[in-house]
Parts: structure tokens; C-alpha cells; sequence
């Protein structure tokens, strides 16, 4: 159980004038599962290894349980980290993977291989000790990677984005197994990822960051809900943006007027939702019901994504595929967006 | 099973090993008779009388040959641990960085391969002088330096160039220290390369003539030197012997490595990103 505190993180690389990371500060809880989020080059697998101690950081710090770590050797860090491409030493038989960290702390053999029989036991591979890491698929080479940083009991485990080298259906018994290590063993774990779908099934916390620098750190749930800007939201699959102004439950676009939830602040700003949740109604006496014209429809088995234009402005909706049954490009339908799934920026 | 016909490649590679072996070994033929003549004059095809009587001398204390071939592979030896210890560096860091004047010290490394050493044996001669090295076995080494470093770091550069560091990393990240990351990970990884180049060094240490005679100034006599001294006073019998002696290594190397050096391995590269 450890707590991990990153303090003004930043990273500049020599010969770059920007930042790759810019001033991170995160606090992440004794064994909570914390997702970096963000686009390929945003500075997520530089914080990783920055936390691992491979990489030095330009400035900032980081503490495990309130200490300083920065001087740390990597060997001696408590932290450890599983890459993305697994990294298996070619030549060492499975076990001998798994083995490795405590070879490395001069544990005795006899002790190595009935903690390594019990890892493989674990990650739920009890027979292939003896195979050669070529000998094995990638969600099998992915629970062996994970077995020998796991072996150690880190203070801090850090994966390089655990599923995405992973078929679909790996994926799901992947994030469980991870889930459930983890739950069990209870280690503060930080895995980066550029996909949100990933970062929302695994992680408890979402730490998004673009271009070096944090933009929200928060449940998965929040980013669907309350996200703090626009880059925010699109980053989660929203691109629905109502501009215009805010007065009392009241919001004057130029669409016309919406119902809006008392609480949000006057003034300017940017009304979002989320495209599963615009309602096709046939009722036009309701709030927040406005008239629009299909632009586009596309099929996608288990829902069906509509574009739509209201007036000038173009938005999303995700709905059930019976629900737009009946509906071709050209129509005119009536859509209704509840007060409770609007959210201001 | 069914049964493959050869193809017409497989035949083609069949026939260059006849060619390349007879190339190889005929001209050895003639030494191994040699060795075990006792006169051999045109136009017989075989010696008419054989006798044990040049190895019998090769073996003896009078001859100096054992004695050669001690200093010769201690000289060959010394000078492979250091190519290895000066070559994995330089390979590291031309197989795997971008840096300045890169291709300067490229074409540096590469420069005895191309320039004889006759061209610069004299500056060093005289360098060594100040140094106190000629007519000594580190001289001797030190100088067998300048061609065996090229080959090693040419092999190590192309392991390197197909190695990745990440695994150090990895290593380091699950509890290695930077030496038992070194034994563990680096070494069996790069270990190929070290094995050809390694061999590839000791050969051309072996073979060397013109730097340690100039260097080892008559003191320090290998083999090579022992051989010439032979072959050039007509005593064909005794440098049959020695010729025999000389090649052994060769021989053991090209069997050793003929593994590694077909094809697929990557021991036999060049320097990674040009």
C-alpha cells in the first residue's frame, strides 16, 4: 500500500525547446488503479518512466508514501514496470522470467521456484514453466510479463498500455485478471494508455493529458458527465457544443432557449452532452425538445449513430437501433436532450 | 515423407562448397606431403621416401617451434580480450546512437582494414620507441590491435544495431543492478557477436607478420615469423610441419563459426543506421 504523489513533474528532452511533460502534479491513493490518458506523444509513457526512475525529470519530484524517490536507483525504487511489447528475455525459459527479480535479490532457488509456481498458478499458466517465451501467444507472453513484475510485490506497479496489444476478447480476461491481482494484492498500480475505452473498463481513476499537460483527473465517470472543456470531451467521443449564454436555468443559444440546471454559473459558455443521450420524441410540448434533419445514419449492430443538423449546428446521437427504425437521411425528427445530461463549460 | 528433389539452387550451392573446399585445401595437399617427405623432386608424384624426421624437429626444444606457438597464442589471445573490451563499447555506441562526427570515426575504425600496415607501422615504430614498447610482447599486442579492433567492432556494431535497450530497462525496473544487467541481459544477448568477432580477432592476430616483426624487432617471434624463417631457407619439410601447426586454428575457427556465419544469424552486420 503506497501512496504516490507527483509534484510539478516536468520533462524537457534535450535539443526540444517544448516540454514532453509540463508540471504534472497528481496524488494517486494507496492502491488505487490510475489511468494516464492521453493522444501517442503526449508525455504519459515519459511520466511512467520517470516514476520507474529510467528517465531523470527536468524538474518536480516524486514521493512514494511521502518520501522522495528521485534518488532512488530503479533497482532499489519499488516500483516496477511492465512495457508495452512485454519485453520477455528471449533466451530464459518462462520461469526463469518470472524468476528474475528475485535472482536479483539473491533469494535462494528453492525459495524462487515455489514463488515462481505460484505465480504461474496465478496469471493462470501453471504448465508452460518450462517454454520458451517465443513458445507463447501474446496474451499468454502479456500474464507472464505481468507474473514477473507482480513476483516482487512492487510498491508500485506501472504498465505500458496493458491491453492494447491484445485481441478483443483477450482483452476482457486481461482486464479482469489485472483487476483482480491487483484488488487482491492490493498494489497502487499507474498504467498509461491512448485509448479511453481502456482507461475506462481498468482504471479507478483517469488522469487525461494532452500535450504534456493534465487536463482532468478524475472517475471514468465524471469524463462522461463533467468535462472540464471541450478538447476534454472530444477526447471521450463528444462532439456536441451549444455556444451561447447562461442566466438563471436558462441558456440562450442559437438554436433558442434551453432549461438548464439552476446550479451552473451565469454568463457565457458551452453547453455539451453526450450523444447517447439525445432522445428521439414525438412530444414537442417537453423542455428542451427541438426539430432537426438527419443528415447521415450509420449502423453500427448494437447501436446506431445519427448526424444531425439543428439549424447550423451539427450534433451526434447514439440511440437504440429499434429506436431508429423508420428514420432515412433527409427526415425531420423531433429530439428532446433532458435537463440532467446537459453540462456547462 | 515424400521424397524432395534437390532444386536447381540447392545443386548450385552444393557445387560452390565442392569449389570452395577444393580451392581451399588443395594447396594444403602439397604441405601435408611435405612434411613427411624426405626429398621430393620433379617429376614424381609422390616422394619416393617418407620419414617422421620434420616433425620430430618441429617438436623438439632445438627448434623453438613450441616455444613460438606459445608466445603466438598468448600474443592472439591478449589481443582478443582487448578487442572485445574496446570493440562491444564502440560497436554500442556505433550500432545504437546518432552522434557527431560518427562517420568520422566510422571511416577511422574501418581505416586499417583498407590501409596497409606497412604505411603506418614506421610511425608507430617510432612512437613506440618513445614508449618503450618496441621489441616487447605489449608492444606486440597493442599493435596486433589495429587490425583485429576493425572486425570486432564492425560484428559488434551490427548486433548492436539489431539489439534493444528497453530490456536493460526492464532489468534494471525488476531489480538488476547495472552490472548483473550487464551479465544477465546484455551478455547472452550480444554473446554471438562477441564469439565471431572474437574468432575473427584471434585469426587476424595469428596471421600477423610485418607488424610484429617490425615491433617485436626480431625478440618477440610467432609462428608466422618462425614459418617465413622456415620457408625462406628452402627447408620445405619443417615448414610442411609448422604450415600444419599454423592452420590449426583456422580450421577449428571456420568450424566453429560456419553456424554463425551462414545467413540468418545477425553477427555479421554492418553498422546499424548509416
Amino acid at each position: 500500500m503506497t501512496h504516490v504523489s507527483i509534484k510539478e513533474l516536468s520533462k524537457t528532452y534535450k535539443g526540444s525547446d517544448a516540454p514532453a511533460l509540463d508540471t504534472l502534479s497528481l496524488e494517486i491513493s494507496s492502491g488505487e488503479l490510475t489511468a494516464l490518458l492521453g493522444p501517442s506523444g503526449c508525455g504519459k509513457t515519459t511520466t511512467m518512466k520517470m516514476i520507474a526512475g529510467l528517465l531523470e525529470p527536468s524538474s518536480g519530484d516524486i514521493t512514494f508514501d511521502g518520501r522522495s524517490v528521485l534518488n532512488d536507483k530503479p533497482e532499489n525504487r519499488g516500483a516496477v514496470m511492465v512495457f508495452q511489447n512485454y519485453l520477455l528475455f528471449p533466451y530464459m525459459s518462462v520461469s526463469d522470467n518470472i524468476g528474475f527479480g528475485l535472482k536479483m535479490r539473491n533469494i535462494d532457488a528453492n525459495q524462487i521456484k515455489k514463488r515462481v509456481d505460484e505465480m504461474l498458478e496465478m496469471v493462470k499458466l501453471p504448465d508452460l514453466g518450462n517454454r520458451k517465451p517465443s513458445e507463447l501467444s501474446g496474451g499468454q507472453q502479456q500474464r507472464v510479463a505481468l507474473a514477473r513484475a507482480l513476483i516482487i510485490q512492487p510498491q508500485v506497479l506501472l504498465l505500458d498500455e496493458p491491453l492494447s496489444n491484445l485481441d478483443a476478447h483477450l482483452r476482457f480476461e486481461m482486464r479482469d485478471l489485472i483487476r483482480s491481482l491487483q484488488q487482491e494484492m492490493k498494489i497502487t498500480t499507474i498504467f498509461v494508455t491512448h485509448d479511453q475505452e481502456e482507461a475506462v473498463v481498468l482504471a479507478d481513476k483517469i488522469a487525461l493529458i494532452l500535450d504534456g499537460k493534465m487536463k482532468q483527473y478524475d472517475t471514468p465517470k465524471a469524463f462522461y458527465k463533467s468535462p472540464i472543456d471541450e478538447a476534454t470531451a472530444r477526447f471521450f467521443g463528444c462532439h456536441n457544443f451549444i455556444k451561447g449564454t447562461s442566466n438563471e436555468g436558462n441558456f440562450n443559444s442559437a438554436i433558442g432557449e434551453l432549461k438548464i440546471p439552476k446550479p451552473f454559473e451565469n454568463g457565457d459558455g458551452t453547453l455539451t452532452f453526450r450523444p447517447e443521450n439525445v432522445q428521439i420524441t414525438q412530444d414537442n410540448s417537453q423542455d428542451n425538445t427541438f426539430a432537426a434533419s438527419v443528415s447521415n445514419i450509420i449502423y453500427m449492430g448494437t447501436q446506431t449513430q445519427l448526424k444531425l443538423k439543428l439549424a447550423d449546428l451539427e450534433i451526434d446521437a447514439i440511440v437504440n437501433p429499434n429506436e431508429a427504425e423508420g428514420v432515412n437521411i433527409g427526415d425531420q425528427i423531433l429530439i428532446h436532450l433532458p435537463q440532467g445530461a446537459l453540462w456547462k463549460i | 515423407m515424400s521424397k524432395r528433389k534437390n532444386s536447381p539452387l540447392q545443386n548450385l550451392r552444393v557445387l560452390t562448397g565442392i569449389v570452395l573446399i577444393t580451392w581451399l585445401v588443395l594447396p594444403l595437399i602439397p604441405l601435408a606431403i611435405w612434411s613427411f617427405a624426405k626429398g621430393w623432386y620433379f617429376p614424381d608424384l609422390l616422394p619416393k621416401r617418407w620419414t617422421l624426421n620434420a616433425w620430430e624437429y618441429t617438436f623438439s626444444n632445438t627448434s623453438g617451434v613450441l616455444d613460438s606457438l606459445w608466445v603466438t597464442i598468448w600474443i592472439s589471445l591478449a589481443a582478443t580480450a582487448l578487442s572485445v573490451l574496446v570493440g562491444v563499447p564502440a560497436g554500442r555506441a556505433l550500432g545504437m546512437y546518432k552522434f557527431k562526427g560518427k562517420e568520422l570515426i566510422e571511416l577511422m575504425i574501418l581505416a586499417p582494414v583498407i590501409v596497409p600496415g606497412i604505411a603506418v607501422i614506421l610511425g608507430i615504430h617510432s612512437i613506440f620507441l618513445f614508449l618503450g614498447l618496441n621489441n616487447t610482447m605489449t608492444g606486440v599486442i597493442l599493435v596486433h590491435l589495429i587490425p583485429t579492433l576493425p572486425y570486432m567492432t564492425l560484428v559488434m556494431s551490427g548486433i548492436f544495431a539489431n539489439y534493444d535497450p528497453a530490456f536493460e530497462d526492464q532489468a534494471r525496473s525488476l531489480g538488476a543492478s547495472p552490472l548483473k544487467t550487464f551479465w544477465y541481459v546484455t551478455l547472452p544477448a550480444i554473446m554471438p557477436g562477441i564469439i565471431v568477432g572474437g574468432l575473427f580477432a584471434f585469426l587476424v592476430s595469428w596471421s600477423q607478420y610485418i607488424l610484429t616483426l617490425l615491433i617485436g624487432g626480431g625478440r618477440i617471434i610467432t609462428l608466422p615469423l618462425l614459418l617465413f624463417n622456415f620457408a625462406t631457407s628452402g627447408r620445405n619439410d619443417i615448414t610442411g610441419a609448422i604450415g600444419m601447426i599454423y592452420i590449426l586454428p583456422g580450421i577449428i575457427v571456420l568450424l566453429l563459426t560456419a553456424k554463425h556465419l551462414s545467413g540468418r544469424s545477425g553477427a555479421v552486420g554492418g553498422f546499424g543506421q548509416i
